[in-house]
């Protein structure tokens, strides 16, 4: 969390995240080009208004034989036609000015919005390709907000900021050249205004940004209010705790309100003072303007242009400041998007990867070192090996290393020592995609994603018939429930596939390892989280599954570790005890503990009753 | 608007009646002093041509500088005024929606989720402030101007204010036509960035599987359909958004055509002079904004409809469980005697609960045990009233639980709920919750009780840690036992722990249920669990299934009838001491 409040501090213009930027935009160069080219002529168009005015004024309404213009020699002499002659230009102008507007703002959002898509795609494409212990650093949250909202920041900076920037710029560049043509003393006098709209945004940006702050804060606030409160309800009102969490809200909200009220204060100085500063403007403009009219230097049209002309410097140079703000969040943003992209890839296939073995399902572990960090081992010199089809139990106590070498078959981490095969190859040596169809997984946690539930058994395989994801379903014992489903496997889960019990969530992994037909399958913690009816079906299920294929069943229920084939009792990433229930009740160790204690508690149970 | 929604809204506007009328004169007056300033201009102008000396020029500058000065005071109050009352309503309605919303029942929180009641009292609010706030002071400011400058034009030439404001109505349509379609399509596009965002979240929730089952490139395939979908969904809005600036510029440009045109014809035939053509135009630009904030108004006046709407939904709740007629105000604590009489009890049309008798007298240990369903949560959500059964059928201290004020019965019971709930506070403040005025001893006894003391030990300010969203995590364990502490402080004659020692460590939980005996001792105490070494020592364990009561007896009896409870037992001995090896 503390990574998204982080308050930008960056720099507004980074050469070197430009430069990177900008190689997102070469593809629509051209477009760019054209739609800058179309900023600069529409700016053009905005700016006529006061200039043909000025022309029909020094010409015909008010003429003055001293005032010649460029466009005056073109003109009739007819003050009624000339008057029906400039408007015609002035109507013209501005349906010009309105196709250059819209096809240079189409143009510039289609460029942000391909370079936003390609930006996405290339994000989601890394995330793909990232070693699993990326993840563990990373949490999901950070992570989709780099792919949303901070490539939705760029877009704005791309399609409008900039776009707004240039068209800011342009439009003032043409004003100051059209007020110094006209005359450039009044222009001087008449720009001395601009410094002071600066330091007044200025103020006013700082002091709005500062309550908008606030506010952000004080809103994120009332959320996490609401939301405990509204959840926690039912706490609230058993405890009694009504009066006092409605006067703790109300406080929260009364400086939410006096935020804003700040706010508001800041804007009813800012609009004010802006006006002022126009009519000042204006007001020099008339005094100056007129005293030169007096000596005939000046005409009336020049004056009535400079004052409609003062009034349209200020929004460009309102706007000015605030994109300075958004790029400089945008500038945050791409880097944060180029430092996920530059996270490297350390896992991948091998460049020219071995020939798949036969799919057999044997496994073995040569003398296996594993540390997530440094030096912290997990694993210590591990090895062992299952014959295929037969089935393999690990125990061991929670962070025993159990989970860990699943994740190892699986090539989710590399070892650092030793070496794991898979049929006899080393399973670096081995294409990774290949190498993960041969295992089959059903995790602790059920997982499914927003789909129907056939989807999620299918994952997306087209090559999986519709008779093997039937197959696979009453294998599972999951038939008899979608049958009560009215589109039984076609249901579509919602999010997370919630509406479904912990135990039906469970069985539908279940027939998702089952319809792959993987040769190994790997089973871990795969009931710890189901209630005794699911688990009942599971079990009845698991026989059918494990024959014909090696499997690895990581469980704290006997009845299944009892049958295994091998059973690893591992403690603290060492592997103490190997071999068949038997065998290792006769070694007299740690399983021949764990089993005693057990024997005990059954004999005390048949002597209480 | 309808009527029930402007009733709703009268009595807070009522509130602040008289901040209201100041803002409006001011906005009156305003109004007057702003357009004075094109006035001015017109008779400089019109001097400029006949003669102008400076000192009449000088008159000229400073009448603007001093309309402008006053302009600038009046500006600010009525923008303070008018824009703050707004504030202060988004204030009030956002404390009484709490405050309603407190007194609503469970069922309520069920068919209203979470997210859609913050959703109210934060978006629906501010789209009603925004109608009542910028809504009300544009859309007047407008009115005000368009009256003032209509009448000052026409005076001048009626028919060239009749050509001018030509374009005056296409600018409102317009805006309000592009406004309302602009905003649905933005909508929408919302709801497509969420999916978005989503489908991110899934398959970085979901990495392994889709690694381990080989899924990346379908993975990639379905985020590029969304992917593609929203950028042309966003291209089609910029189809809209991208011409609504253009054409309201061409429309307002348009006025200033017809200005030039027909007011330039005006001139030439003498109808006005060259400062009455200079008004003209500034005129029309002070025209701009109202002309487009009548557009912007109305899309506010419309959503701001639409969310009061959503509001008085809430606000007109009544609480389906609340103090009656029946309730009996002399009572004034509870002793702790639980009956349930011939219980039934459903969920709207379903029946969870068939026929329970209970009696449980004051003082007693009873646990709950049986599957997920069987009904355990059901029967003591009874009790702290949640859920309210049919009158008699629940009776405290022997009379119908409907005839003791509720405030009265909750103060009377210590709640462990099934799904641990603690606030984002400190973890003092999370213990004392139902007792605020606990004194630290008392705090400290029950964390000891929990068990939870020497967790505290270790964290960075003890009691002080602020736990939940931006604070310290918790464990599962941590959480449950907290949770546990804070009943306990309560002090209550009623105790019901509903599966609460689920995520703590079986060698805690015995140390827990150890210390609990004391404070267990002369209250009545309900148990939930499905350990049977939690309910083993019960004065007496009551076994539902499907919403009966298939067993009932001591532990000894239970094993001895061999039926769920044995064989509960034999099943869990097993996984327990297993886990408890490791």
């Amino acid at each position: 969390m503390p990574q998204e409040e982080e308050e930008i501090t960056g720099k507004a213009v980074d050469r070197h995240l430009i430069k990177r930027l900008l190689g997102y935009v070469r593809p629509y160069r051209w477009t760019v080009t054209a739609a800058t080219v179309a900023a600069a002529l529409q700016s053009a168009t905005q700016i006529v208004g006061p200039y043909l005015n000025k022309v029909v004024i020094d010409r015909y309404l008010f003429p003055n034989p001293s005032a010649n213009s460029l466009l005056g020699r073109y003109l009739p002499a007819d003050a009624f036609r000339g008057v029906a002659t400039v408007g015609v230009i002035y109507l013209v102008t501005l349906a010009v000015g309105f196709v250059l507007d819209f096809a240079q703002t189409y143009a510039m959002q289609r460029v942000g919005q391909h370079t936003m898509y390609d930006l996405r795609r290339e994000l989601f494409a890394h995330l793909q390709r990232l070693p699993i212990s990326f993840f563990d650093k990373n949490p999901a949250g950070r992570l989709v907000t780099r792919v949303t909202n901070d490539v939705e920041m760029l877009n704005d900076t791309i399609s409008t900021a900039l776009v707004a920037l240039f068209d800011d710029c342009f439009v003032l560049t043409m004003i100051i050249v059209v007020m110094i043509g006209f005359n450039w003393q009044l222009s001087l006098i008449t720009l001395g205004v601009m410094p002071a709209i600066f330091v007044a945004t200025h103020y006013f940006r700082k002091a709005v940004r500062e309550s908008y702050r606030r506010i952000r804060l004080l809103v994120a606030r009332i959320n996490v209010f609401l939301q405990e409160h509204i959840t926690g309800m039912a706490v609230v009102q058993v405890f009694n705790r009504e009066q006092l969490a409605y006067e703790q809200f109300r406080g929260i909200n009364q400086e939410h309100c006096d935020a804003w009220i700040r706010a508001v204060v800041a804007y009813a100085v800012y609009y004010p003072v802006v006006e002022f500063l126009s009519i000042l403007a204006v007001a020099m403009v008339l005094w100056f303007g007129g005293l030169r009219v007096m000596h005939g230097d000046v005409t009336i049209g020049i004056v009535f242009a400079f004052i409609q002309y003062v009034q349209r410097f200020f929004r460009p140079i309102q706007d000015l400041s605030d994109k300075y703000n958004t790029l400089q969040s945008a500038m945050a943003s791409s880097e944060r998007i180029f430092t996920l992209l530059d996270a490297p890839v350390t896992l991948e296939s091998p460049g020219r990867p071995a020939a798949m073995p036969p799919a057999l399902g044997r496994i073995e572990f040569d003398h296996v070192w594993f540390a997530y960090r440094d030096e912290e081992w997990v694993l210590r010199d591990v090895s062992f090996v299952v014959e295929p089809g037969s089935s393999l139990a690990i125990v061991g106590h929670t962070g025993a290393g159990k989970t860990t070498m699943t994740s190892l078959l699986l090539r989710f981490y590399d070892v650092q020592r030793g070496r794991i095969l898979l049929d006899g190859v080393d399973i670096r040596e081995l294409e990774l995609h290949e190498l993960r169809r041969r295992f089959g997984i059903v995790l602790q946690d059920p997982y499914l994603f927003t789909g129907s539930i056939a989807d999620n058994i299918r994952m997306d395989d087209p090559a999986l018939t519709d008779e093997r994801v039937r197959a696979a379903e009453r294998d599972a014992n999951l038939a008899d429930f979608l049958e009560t489903l009215p589109e039984g496997d076609a249901t579509l889960l919602r999010e997370r596939g919630n509406g479904l019990s912990t135990g039906q969530k469970q069985l539908v992994n279940f027939a998702r390892a089952l319809a792959a037909n993987p040769s190994i399958l790997i089973l871990d913690e795969a009931t710890a989280s189901v209630d005794t009816e699911t688990e009942l079906k599971i079990r009845g299920a698991l026989a059918r599954m494990m024959s014909h294929r090696t499997s690895i069943l990581i469980a704290h229920r006997l009845s299944t570790i009892q049958r295994a084939d091998l059973i690893l009792v591992l403690h603290k990433g060492v592997l103490r005890e190997q071999g068949t229930h038997q065998e290792l009740l006769h070694q007299r160790g740690i399983y021949w503990r764990l089993y005693r204690l057990q024997y005990k508690d059954q004999e005390l149970a048949e002597v209480e009753s | 608007m309808k009527r029930e929604l402007l009733q709703l809204l009268w009595p807070y506007l009522r509130r602040y009646r008289l901040r209201l009328a100041g803002g409006m004169l001011i906005l009156l007056v305003n109004t007057g002093v702003f357009v004075l300033i094109p006035f001015i201009i017109h008779l400089a102008i019109d001097d400029l041509g006949h003669g102008l000396t400076s000192a009449k020029l000088l008159k000229y500058c400073l009448m603007l500088m001093g309309t402008v000065t006053a302009r600038a005071i009046l500006n600010y109050y009525q923008r303070l005024i008018l824009i703050t009352i707004s504030r202060l309503i988004e204030f009030d309605l956002r404390n009484d929606l709490l405050a309603k919303v407190e007194t609503l029942s469970l069922g309520f929180f069920q068919q209203y989720r979470t997210g859609d009641l913050m959703a109210r009292a934060v978006n629906d609010l501010n789209a009603v402030r925004n109608m009542l706030g910028p809504g009300i002071m544009y859309s007047a400011q407008a009115v005000v101007l368009f009256v003032y400058v209509v009448t000052i034009l026409w005076r001048q030439d009626p028919v060239l204010t009749l050509i001018a404001f030509v374009p005056a109505p296409f600018v409102s349509i317009s805006v309000q036509w592009f406004g309302k379609r602009i905003h649905e399509r933005f909508e929408r596009i919302q709801s497509m960035f969420s999916n978005l965002a989503t489908r991110v979240e899934e398959n970085v929730s979901g990495l392994r599987l889709v690694r381990a089952y080989a899924r990346e490139a379908v993975e990639e395939a379905k985020f590029d359909e969304l992917n593609r979908d929203y950028v042309q969904r966003n291209l089609k809005l910029v189809l809209l958004s991208g011409a609504f600036d253009p054409l309201l510029q061409f429309l307002l440009g348009v006025s200033y055509v017809l200005v030039l045109w027909f007011g330039g014809r005006a001139v030439l035939e003498h109808q006005i002079t060259i400062g009455g053509y200079a008004a003209f135009n500034l005129y029309m630009a002070q025209m701009a904004f109202p002309m487009i904030a009548m557009g912007y108004v109305i899309n506010l006046v419309q959503r701001g409809a639409a969310s009061l709407e959503r509001l008085r939904e809430v606000l007109r709740q009544e609480p389906a469980i609340a103090d009656g007629a029946a309730t009996d105000r002399g009572v004034r604590a509870v002793r702790g005697e639980i009956e349930f009489r011939n219980l039934h009890f459903r969920y709207g049309n379903q029946e969870v609960v068939h026929g329970i008798n209970l009696h449980i007298r004051p003082g007693q240990t009873v646990a709950l045990v049986g599957p997920t369903g069987s009904g355990k949560s059901t029967l003591v959500s009874l009790i702290p009233r949640l859920y309210d059964a049919e009158p008699g059928m629940v009776l405290i201290d022997g009379r119908p639980i409907g005839e003791i004020p509720l405030s009265v019965l909750r103060r009377g019971i210590g709640l462990v709920p099934q799904e641990t709930f603690l606030f984002s506070d400190t973890l003092r403040a999370n213990i004392a919750f139902g007792r605020p005025d606990a004194t630290d001893e008392q705090v400290q006894t029950a964390a000891d009780i929990a068990s939870l003391s020497r967790d505290v030990a270790d964290f960075p300010e003890g009691y002080r840690t602020r736990v939940g969203e931006r604070g310290l995590t918790l464990s599962g364990g941590q959480k449950q036992r907290t949770a546990l502490a804070r009943a306990v402080l309560r002090d209550a004659n009623i105790l019901i722990l509903d599966d609460a020692l689920a995520s703590v460590d079986t060698i805690t939980e015995e140390r827990i249920l150890e210390q609990l005996e004391t404070v267990m001792r002369g209250r009545t105490t309900l148990l939930i669990s499905h350990r049977i070494s939690t309910v083993r020592n019960a004065d007496f364990i009551v076994v539902l299934d499907h919403g009966r009561i298939v067993e009932q007896g001591t532990h000894a009896e239970l094993i001895g009838l061999g039926g769920a409870y044995a064989s509960l037992y034999e099943k869990q001995l097993l996984e327990e001491e297993l886990a408890r090896v490791e």
